[in-house]
Order: C-alpha cells, then sequence, then structure tokens
C-alpha cells in the first residue's frame, strides 16, 4: 500500500503545520503566553500524520497528552486549537480543557489525555461502538512508551483481542516516559513481542519515516476493517524537546538529541519529495510559507477571541 | 393501577429488560453477567433474550470494563457495566474519576458519557473486608457523577430506568441483602426521576434519611418506636447526586430533629454532607437538638457474624439513636 502521488503534498503540508505549531506554542510557554503546561511533538510528526493518511474522515482516533500532532493529523482547525491552548471561549474546549483535552468529537477525534495510557480502553469502547452498529470504521489509539507499561494496556489490548475490536494500537516509542529511559523501564528491546502475549500481530516501524508508517498503518486498518482484529504497532520516534516546559533534561546528553535530529522526519519526507520529483524546492519552501501564514492566522484569531464568561464556570459538569 | 409483587432483584432485571426492549444503543457488559447471569443474578436470562452482542461477558478487567463503557458512550451507544463488587470499582478508578466523570466538562460541554455502572455494594453476606463496601461516597466526591441508591424493588426499577436514560455516569448501587426483598411494584411502565426523595413514613417527631438498605431497618425501628408514641417520619433521598435536600429541610422543619443513618463508614461518609447541608440551610434554625449520624464504624468490615453485624446500624441501633437523640430514657 503506498500514498497516491496526489496526497504527499497535503502530507508534507501537516507535517509543517505541526511542526510550525508547537514551535509556536514553544515560544508562547516560554514567554508564559501559555496558562499551563504543553507537551510538544516535534521529532515525532511522521508518526502522526503517516498513521492518520491511513484512515478516512469518519475513523476515530484517541490522543495522549502529547496530543497537538495527532489533531492536527486527524484535521482538526489550528485556530480553535491556538485559542484552547490560550484558554479562549473560542477553543475547541471553549477554555475548559487546555492543551491535555482538546478533542473534536464529532470529527473522530475522542481527545487528548492527561492521564497516561487513560485513552486506551476508551478506544476499545469506540471500537465496541463501530462492531454494535456495524459502521465500516476503525479507531487508532496512539500511546506512548510510557503507557505501554500502565495495566490499562494490558487489560484493553487483551479485550480488544478477544472481541476482534477494529482498533489499531499505535505506541510512539519516543525513548523517554519523562525521564526514565526505555532501558531503564522495559527489559526488551523489541516492543512488538507484547503482541504475542494478546494473540494479535505486531510490528515496529520507524517512526520518523512517514511513508512506512503510513505503509504499516494501511496494513493494520485493512486487518480491522475485514474484522480480523486489532494490531499493535510501535513506532520508534523521539522526542526533541523536554518533556514539558519544567524539563531541564538532565537525563540525556545533547550529543543523543543531536544524532537524533540527523533522523529529522521533515527533512527525510522533503528529500524524498525532491528526490522523486513530486515538489520542487521553490514548491516546498511556498508550502512551508504558507503553513507559517496559517499558523500567524491562528495565532492572531487565539489572541484576539474572549475569555470565556465567567458564567460558563460551571456550565457542563453534567449533560442536559 | 395494577400491581404484581417483586423481588428487588426482579425489578432490576425488569428495568434492564425494558430498556434493551426500548432502545438498541443499550446494552450490558461485565464479568460473568451472560451464562452466569451476574454473581447475584440480576441479568440471568437476557444472554438466551438479547444475544452475547448486547449481554457482553467480559475478561477480568474492570480498568477495560469501565474504559470500553466510556469510550461506546462517547460514540452512541448506552452501556451498563456491571462491577461485580463494589470494592472492585477501585480497579477502574482513573477511568471513573479522571475519564467518565471528567468528559464532558474538559471537553467544552457537548459531549455527553451517558453510562451507568451496577454494582452491589454492602454487607452482610459474610464475605468480609473486600467483597462488603459501601463506596458511594468516593464517587459523591467527583463532580460529573450520579449516584443513586435504590432501597425497594419499586424504586430500583424506576430509578434504573431513569438511569439508564440519562445522559451522565450514574452509578446504580444494588444492595446485596435487598436482592430477594419483595414489594409492590407497577404492571405498567413508568420511570422514578433523579434527584426526588420519597417520604417513606410520615411522621412528625424526628426525621430519619436512611440510604439504601438502612430504610427496611429504620421502618422497623420506626414501628416498634410508634408503639412507645414516637412518630418517626423517614425521607429517602434514594439519589445521592443530586440529592433532593429541599424534601428533607422540609421534613426536618416539621420534626425539629434530624438522624441520619447508613451503612459506610462515618468517617468521611455521605451523611457528613447531609449533615452540613442541613445545617446550612433554612431547616438550622428549626433544629430542637443537634444533628447526629448513625453509620458503620471506621473499620474494615470484619468475618466473624456478629462482628460484621455489629460493625454496621441494624434496627435496635436506630431505635436507640433516635432515643438518645430525643433524650428519652
Amino acid at each position: 500500500m503506498e500514498l497516491k502521488k496526489e496526497m504527499l503534498p497535503e502530507i508534507l503540508r501537516q507535517m509543517f503545520t505541526i511542526r510550525k505549531f508547537e514551535e509556536k506554542v514553544a515560544d508562547f510557554l516560554a514567554q508564559g503566553k501559555i496558562h499551563g503546561t504543553g507537551h510538544l511533538y516535534i521529532g515525532e510528526e511522521a508518526t502522526a500524520v503517516g498513521a492518520c493518511a491511513a484512515i478516512e474522515a469518519n475513523d476515530y482516533i484517541t490522543s495522549t497528552h502529547r496530543g497537538h500532532g495527532h489533531c492536527i493529523a486527524k484535521g482538526a482547525d489550528i485556530k480553535k486549537m491556538m485559542a484552547e491552548l490560550l484558554g479562549k471561549e473560542t477553543g475547541y474546549c471553549r477554555g475548559k480543557g487546555g492543551s491535555m483535552h482538546i478533542a473534536d468529537v464529532e470529527k473522530g477525534n475522542l481527545g487528548a489525555n492527561g492521564v497516561v495510557g487513560g485513552s486506551i480502553g476508551i478506544a476499545c469502547g469506540a471500537g465496541v461502538t463501530i462492531q454494535m452498529k456495524k459502521l465500516n470504521r476503525v479507531v487508532l489509539c496512539f500511546f506512548g512508551d510510557g503507557a505501554f507499561n500502565q495495566g490499562i494496556f494490558h487489560e484493553a489490548v487483551n479485550l480488544a483481542s478477544v472481541w476482534k475490536l477494529p482498533v489499531v494500537f499505535i505506541c510512539e516509542n519516543n525513548q523517554y516516559a519523562m525521564s526514565t529511559a526505555t532501558k531503564i523501564a522495559f527489559n526488551i528491546k523489541d516492543f512488538s513481542l507484547r503482541a504475542q502475549a494478546y494473540g494479535i500481530p505486531g510490528t515496529v516501524v520507524d517512526g520518523n519515516d512517514v511513508l512506512a508508517v503510513y505503509r504499516e498503518v494501511s496494513r493494520a486498518v485493512s486487518r480491522a476493517r475485514a474484522g480480523q482484529g486489532p494490531t499493535l504497532l510501535i513506532a520508534e520516534t523521539y522526542r526533541w524537546k523536554g518533556h514539558s516546559r519544567s524539563d531541564a533534561e538532565r537525563y540525556r546528553t545533547r550529543d543523543e538529541v543531536a544524532q537524533w535530529k540527523k533522523r529529522c522526519p521533515l527533512k527525510r519526507f522533503k528529500k524524498y519529495l525532491s528526490k522523486n520529483n513530486v515538489l520542487t524546492e521553490e514548491e516546498i519552501e511556498k508550502l512551508e510559507e504558507e503553513t507559517h501564514l496559517a499558523i500567524e492566522a491562528a495565532v492572531k484569531f487565539a489572541e484576539e477571541s474572549p475569555f470565556p464568561s465567567l458564567d460558563t464556570l460551571e456550565e457542563g459538569v453534567y449533560a442536559p | 393501577m395494577a400491581t404484581v409483587e417483586l423481588t428487588y432483584k426482579e425489578a432490576l432485571h425488569r428495568a434492564l429488560r425494558e430498556e434493551m426492549n426500548r432502545d438498541i444503543n443499550v446494552y450490558l457488559l461485565g464479568e460473568d453477567v451472560g451464562v452466569y447471569g451476574g454473581a447475584f443474578s440480576v441479568s440471568l436470562g437476557l444472554l438466551e433474550e438479547f444475544g452475547a452482542e448486547r449481554i457482553k461477558d467480559t475478561p477480568l478487567s474492570e480498568a477495560a470494563i469501565v474504559g470500553a463503557a466510556v469510550g461506546s458512550a462517547l460514540t452512541g451507544m448506552r452501556p451498563i457495566a456491571e462491577i461485580m463488587f463494589m470494592d472492585f470499582i477501585t480497579v477502574g478508578m482513573d477511568q471513573l474519576v479522571n475519564q467518565a466523570a471528567k468528559i464532558n466538562y474538559m471537553y467544552g460541554g457537548k459531549t455527553p458519557v451517558p453510562l451507568v455502572l451496577r454494582t452491589p455494594g454492602g454487607s452482610g453476606t459474610g464475605a468480609a473486608a473486600q467483597h462488603s463496601q459501601s463506596l458511594e461516597a468516593l464517587l459523591c466526591h467527583i463532580p460529573g457523577w450520579k449516584v443513586v441508591m435504590p432501597s425497594t424493588p419499586y424504586d430500583a426499577l424506576g430509578l434504573l430506568k431513569s438511569s439508564i436514560r440519562d445522559n451522565n455516569p450514574v452509578l446504580f448501587v444494588e444492595h446485596k441483602l435487598l436482592y430477594r426483598q419483595k414489594g409492590p411494584v407497577p404492571e405498567e411502565e413508568y420511570l422514578v426521576p433523579l434527584g426526588q426523595a420519597e417520604v417513606k413514613r410520615k411522621g412528625s417527631d424526628i426525621t430519619i434519611v436512611p440510604l439504601s438498605i438502612m430504610i427496611p431497618r429504620t421502618l422497623a425501628a420506626a414501628a416498634k418506636l410508634s408503639q412507645e408514641g414516637i412518630e418517626v417520619e423517614i425521607v429517602d433521598p434514594r439519589t445521592l447526586v443530586p440529592l433532593d435536600l429541599l424534601s428533607i429541610i422540609q421534613s426536618v422543619k416539621k420534626t425539629g430533629h434530624l438522624l441520619i443513618v447508613h451503612e459506610a463508614c462515618k468517617r468521611g461518609g455521605f451523611g457528613a454532607e447531609i449533615l452540613s447541608q442541613v445545617e446550612e440551610s433554612e431547616a438550622f434554625d428549626f433544629l430542637d437538638a443537634p444533628i447526629r449520624r448513625l453509620a458503620g464504624k471506621n473499620i474494615p468490615i470484619p468475618y466473624s457474624p456478629e462482628l460484621e453485624r455489629r460493625n454496621v446500624p441494624q434496627e435496635d441501633d436506630i431505635y436507640q439513636a433516635v432515643k438518645d437523640l430525643l433524650e428519652i430514657n
């Protein structure tokens, strides 16, 4: 399964959008313009974009605390995302959720999640709905190497396996759960081995290669749509920035970060596009400039938006 | 209106059947809810009627049960999750507290999570410390949850149906010792709305607010007290969240005395909440004596029969508490 050539510029646009959105968020965090924290997806763009390219608009995703990339790849409006980060009424959650809770349920984004592993069970539930309503849909369940050691992972993946739920479990191994390196938290190197324990296929993919991610996720999605149940994919990638705003990064070396930056998913995809004559250097630059302008427009929208009225403080605890 | 005698368990069973027939999106999931019919056989027979697609036996995975309920509720289903013993809700606590309860608010108020968590609570079966707790206060403390504790077959049926139709997470607490209790239930369909207390006995001398199993025990104590000329008014809140405070206030203003009775341990129990809310209300000026709470001791539930029994309020304890409160020797 290969991506259609006409889709490739859009893939690049999404990767640029995530990179630039996150760079802007990093600036805002540094300036104190964002009130809370933020977990940046820089360096991991290929995983979300490659995976979401393999599903349709009405399919579902569940996301994580590091969720901006998944939202953008699922087609979120960056204006509403930026507004949410600035705590504005026009944000996805009307300023009630912030960075870790952006969701757009109607569009299939069942939400970022502040609890590591918290959304893995929810992904199964969406799978149950698909199965019971006989919808031709799938769920992509994103989680990290930290969540891979949570109890809910075991319970949920086993449930998905025995019920043959149409869920693709995508473990984004960015090498660290906050400061805890995978070599400290795991006694296996090949994470896909765990799939065997649930009787489902498990594959490791280069999470910095957007086309490879697309291929593996497409295969898993086909399997899920055919009623053959879940798949576990391990996307090997790297978080360029610290865990969150407060991270002094004492647990890794500059050299290690530099080595991973050489494997930049964006640089790699740009190279592929020009080498295969999909886009010229000029076209790529133009596309980059367009995403830059889109981010600026999102910032303008967010900054000009009002804060939520205090009247809304107690609204929405209960649904009518 | 024609009525039939049903047990509390049969009433719950009928509520499940009626709602599953009414709404195709309603389904039941939990450990051993299918062939076994649930640990207390509430769902016995539903597998044959509705099939394995809608009566889902799950692996022994409380967190995944609740997680799957949350995810399917978010995407258009109306799951009823059964947790075999109330003690085990703690195994799924992240899903209950951080996920189910928060989603509608933190996503901006437009994503309801209509799920019911049915679970049997309470002691008296000799199952000891990890199968006998009354943990309703835990979820009463979490904004986003509604909490329901029926004490009669009539309420069990009407409240379960309303809980299933509610667009929020509802903790539905069934007391194990009530499953066999019989009572009249209308033959035709009816609902009992959440947030509406019921006066289970009228009286003028003291108001008692008992929860769940404490309702029949208080009724028995009240009959005995009546022979001595003390008329007890019993207000069954039926749902703790939302709480029908107004009905309690009205009764207290009439009687001037309030006793709250529950099985959960006293410290941090829901009785403290009722007490505070009444004291902060206009009813305070009508009180002729301090409000008292009679509740479970602050200990894990013990095993040996008499230890287990003495741990929680019994009929004679309620009788005595009323006399103490009214300072009658």
